[in-house]
């Protein structure tokens, strides 16, 4: 009679430690299918860019006087997030907190910003396809920029009642690491509208 | 007191007193509130089957309308209008809202049997899969009831589409409804993805999974990464109408080839999204019936993971009559043409199984098995329109149109319904009719050949798709006749299954754990299963658990009766993502009504934006967030959070 392969483990984990749990591969998940949106939004921008007729870009040389630093801000901001959850790693809820918060504030600075910069734009939602491309994506940014800040004001209210430990924790990584996509997400937006144009393209 | 994080899972074997506690916390509320709130994965998967076989007969009636409007020259039961928006429905309604979801339906109703598991790794966003899907469907077809259906075809190119052309709200239903029912084929592909690779049975390593596992994983990896392609076309679109925007609109600099690109670079690998899964039913269920396991396991679950990855670089085939460069077009009539490889891997590894089996020739047998003469057929068709000159010459006829219909009816529909027969017995616990069976399989079989075979002659005559009607003397009036017969002859067949399912639902002979002496981890717990699933969580040693003692493959055997209790809470275990060791032990969610109020709040939303009522788009919103809120707010008894400190 051959042998039984009963798997017997030992101590074994009950529900998400640290990260380990399937809520972190659900976030993965969400975050892949995500960054595929944007990847076909920047499509979108390139492939009607790469055929247009001379005089395409509203803004040939677009300035970024606003929009680099904002993009430095929303850069620290995922550091001050990452900063949060070092906190809530060793216990310490008033550095959770703070990160979590200026996390928070920092987000929210950047959407009015972007608002601003929106209605600094000599053109239009309908004026052409780049004002459309331009207008469609950057507003598609915000409101994952709005939803992250959602999420930072959840973990923010869960932190400061005391829900987290270093081992339980899993929704702050969750909420952080969606953070962290919001932001590196931008820097590709960021590329193709401020960037691009410099180097060339559409012109 | 905080409970322990670690804890080392009994091992032990069945007893009446176990099954009882699992009982208790596993089984759902009765009711109203029990039907509207449980995440059972079985009840939602009988859920999605069901109401796919609705949408398959409202599409097949579609259909029927069409061919007696097209069953003689110059006809007039329908009027041009009625007959664009009919044939645009019947493609959405079978591409979208059957042919995918039947497949999530199977799915979802067999996975964590096959697994070993207790449940899908997210219940909840199960259960929204399936709210998302119905509501979203309910959406689609208020707008064909209210004479606002689609109209420019499923695929939908603009400027057809584009407000200029088509000013009515049919084009908008459709856009927001592809958008929302995107939200559920989204999250249903995480499900999936992270239930494969996280919740399996100890031992059952990546190369023991059923194929029909890897033809959903698969088809659910691309799934995640190319809806958003479609969703977004469909957004652009509705803005471009709604908005003013020019992402379609040339005298806007707007590029009307971006839609064809975002909708096929969707649109292609969905194909194989609705076959794969389809395929992976055929080589686990054909097996069955030959005696003996699939021929070259590996070489299919690789050609099915192949298919999706070369299923991304042939979009532009469905564009070679667009003026594209001709480079483009080699390369993706090369990549076309390569894709036949695995495909005919696949069909080589089922006639091998049959040939070297001893087939037991039952209806789910001649489902599983007619399948492949199908697949070739549908192959062959689209073997030769991936050639650019052939396309040329066939594209926009109905040569194309018999070819589709090959494709999804033979490897969507025939497997489709062998599963029926295969899997019936375990979710009723009674078997189907074989001798009705017969008579379905035929009818089905010969009413489809006789529909689309001279189809394919039709389309090389010249008779061009999409047209309402036609005139006399073409050479298209007799093989119309024969495809409107053959469409009804196949409908019979069609409906005869349904009767079949109707009678035995209840009369049936009892089927038994395991009526097929199947070798798979669903057979080993009864029919319908309970609950729970698993009573104990069973340790994998093979790919065929059931069959190990015959084909005394030496080694270990798979330990179904003794293994790890879990039953101090509602939960299952979670493994290791490629050799399926266990590591940690899943704390399930009970049942909510989280997912109902969600998939409510984005309706009300949906709707809001199609009438442009943003205080009911705000409204909506509203819902969905506290609905979140509350689903995602941490839980004790998940482990989410530490309980509180005194």
């Amino acid at each position: 009679m051959p042998e039984a392969a009963l798997a017997e483990p030992r101590d074994l984990p009950v529900g998400p430690i640290g990260r380990h749990g399937i809520g972190w591969w659900g976030v993965g998940t969400l975050v892949a299918s995500e960054a595929a949106l944007f990847a076909y939004l920047l499509f979108a921008y390139f492939y009607t860019g790469a055929a247009a007729q001379p005089g395409w870009l509203l803004e040939p040389n677009p300035s970024l006087k606003l929009a680099l630093p904002n993009t430095i801000l929303l850069l620290a901001s995922s550091g001050a997030a990452w900063f949060g959850e070092r906190g809530v790693l060793r216990y310490r809820r008033s550095q959770a907190l703070l990160g979590f918060g200026s996390a928070f504030v920092m987000g929210t600075v950047f959407v009015i910003v972007q608002w601003y910069e929106w209605h600094t734009k000599a053109f239009g939602l309908g004026t052409s396809s780049y004002a459309s491309l331009y207008f469609v994506t950057t507003g598609f940014h915000i409101a994952h920029v709005i939803v992250g800040i959602a999420v930072l004001a959840a973990i923010f209210i869960w932190t400061a009642i005391d829900y987290f430990s270093p081992q339980r924790r899993l929704t702050v990584s969750a909420g952080v690491l969606y953070w962290h996509f919001v932001d590196i997400v931008w820097l590709f937006v960021f590329a193709t509208y401020y960037l691009t144009p410099h180097l060339g393209f559409g012109k | 007191m905080r409970p322990a994080d670690y804890r080392t899972p009994t091992i032990g074997i069945d007893s009446a007193e176990h099954v009882a506690k699992l009982m208790r916390l596993w089984q759902g509320a009765p009711g109203l509130k029990g039907f509207f709130s449980t995440v059972d994965h079985k009840e939602i998967g009988k859920r999605y089957i069901v109401t796919a076989f609705v949408f398959l007969a409202l599409g097949g009636i579609e259909a029927l309308i069409m061919r007696l409007q097209l069953a003689g020259p110059n006809l007039s039961l329908l009027t041009p209008e009625q007959y664009n928006e009919l044939f645009s429905t019947h493609g959405m309604t079978m591409i979208f809202l059957y042919a995918s979801p039947i497949l999530s339906g199977f799915s979802n109703y067999l996975w964590p049997l096959l697994l070993g598991s207790r449940d899908m790794a997210f219940p909840r966003l199960n259960a929204l899969g399936y709210w998302i899907y119905v509501a979203s469907g309910i959406f689609l077809y208020a707008g064909f009831l209210t004479g606002n259906g689609p109209n420019d075809g499923w695929f939908n190119y603009v400027p057809y589409a584009s407000r200029d052309y088509n000013p009515g709200l049919n084009e908008d239903f459709y856009s927001l409804g592809m958008v929302f029912l995107g939200i559920s084929t989204t999250v249903g592909a995480a499900n999936f993805i992270v239930t494969a690779f996280r919740t399996r049975a100890p031992g059952m390593s990546i190369n023991r999974l059923p194929i029909m596992v890897w033809g959903t994983l698969t088809a659910s990896a691309a799934n995640l990464i190319v809806v958003p392609a479609v969703s977004l076309a469909f957004l652009m679109l509705w803005m471009d109408r709604q908005f003013g925007t020019h992402f379609f609109d040339p005298s806007g600099g707007g590029q009307p080839l971006l839609w064809q690109h975002l909708f096929w670079i969707f649109g292609h690998p969905w194909v194989y999204a609705i076959v794969l899964p389809a395929m992976g039913m055929v080589s686990d269920g054909l097996p069955v019936f030959c005696r003996r396991p699939l021929v070259g396991y590996s070489f299919v679950a690789l050609s099915t993971v192949a298919t999706m990855i070369l299923g991304f670089g042939v979009w532009v085939h469905h564009m070679f009559a667009t003026g594209l460069p001709g480079m483009g077009l080699s390369f993706f009539s090369g990549a076309s043409i390569v894709i036949t490889v695995p495909s005919a891997v696949a069909v080589f590894a089922w006639l091998a199984t049959i040939w070297l089996g001893r087939p037991v020739i039952t209806t789910a047998f001649l489902f599983f098995s007619s399948m492949i003469l199908l697949f070739v057929i549908g192959g062959v068709s689209g073997f030769m329109t991936a050639s650019v000159p052939v396309d040329w010459q066939l594209t926009d006829t109905y040569f194309v149109v018999a070819h589709l219909h090959y494709v999804l009816i033979g490897i969507n529909l025939f497997p489709v319904v062998g599963a029926g027969y295969f899997w019936f017995p375990k979710m009723s616990g009674r078997m189907l009719d074989e001798r009705l069976g017969r008579w379905n399989f035929w009818t089905m079989f010969l009413g489809f050949n006789l529909a689309f075979l001279p189809m394919h002659l039709t389309g090389l005559f010249g008779m061009p798709r999409r047209v309402y009607t036609y005139a006399e003397g073409m050479g298209w009036d007799t093989l119309n006749l024969i495809t409107s017969i053959g469409s009804f002859v196949f409908a019979i067949g069609v409906l005869l299954f349904f009767i079949n399912v109707a009678k035995s639902w209840k009369g049936g002979a009892i089927a038994g754990a395991n009526p097929w002496d199947a070798p798979t981890l669903e057979w080993s717990v009864s029919s319908p299963p309970p609950p729970y699933n698993f009573a104990i969580i069973p340790t994998v040693a093979s790919r065929h658990p059931l069959w190990e003692q015959r084909l005394d493959e030496g080694g270990a055997v798979s330990s179904l009766d003794r293994g790890m209790l879990l039953d101090s809470g509602k939960e299952t275990i979670g493994t290791s993502a490629l050799d399926a060791e266990p590591d940690m032990v899943l704390e399930m969610p009970g049942d909510s009504l989280a997912p109902l109020l969600l998939a409510l709040g984005i309706s009300i939303l949906f709707v809001g934006l199609l009438l442009k009522i943003w205080p009911v788009t705000v409204l909506g919103g509203a819902v969905a967030a506290l609905a979140l809120l509350s689903w995602l707010w941490p839980r004790r008894e998940l482990r989410e959070r530490e309980p509180a400190r005194a």
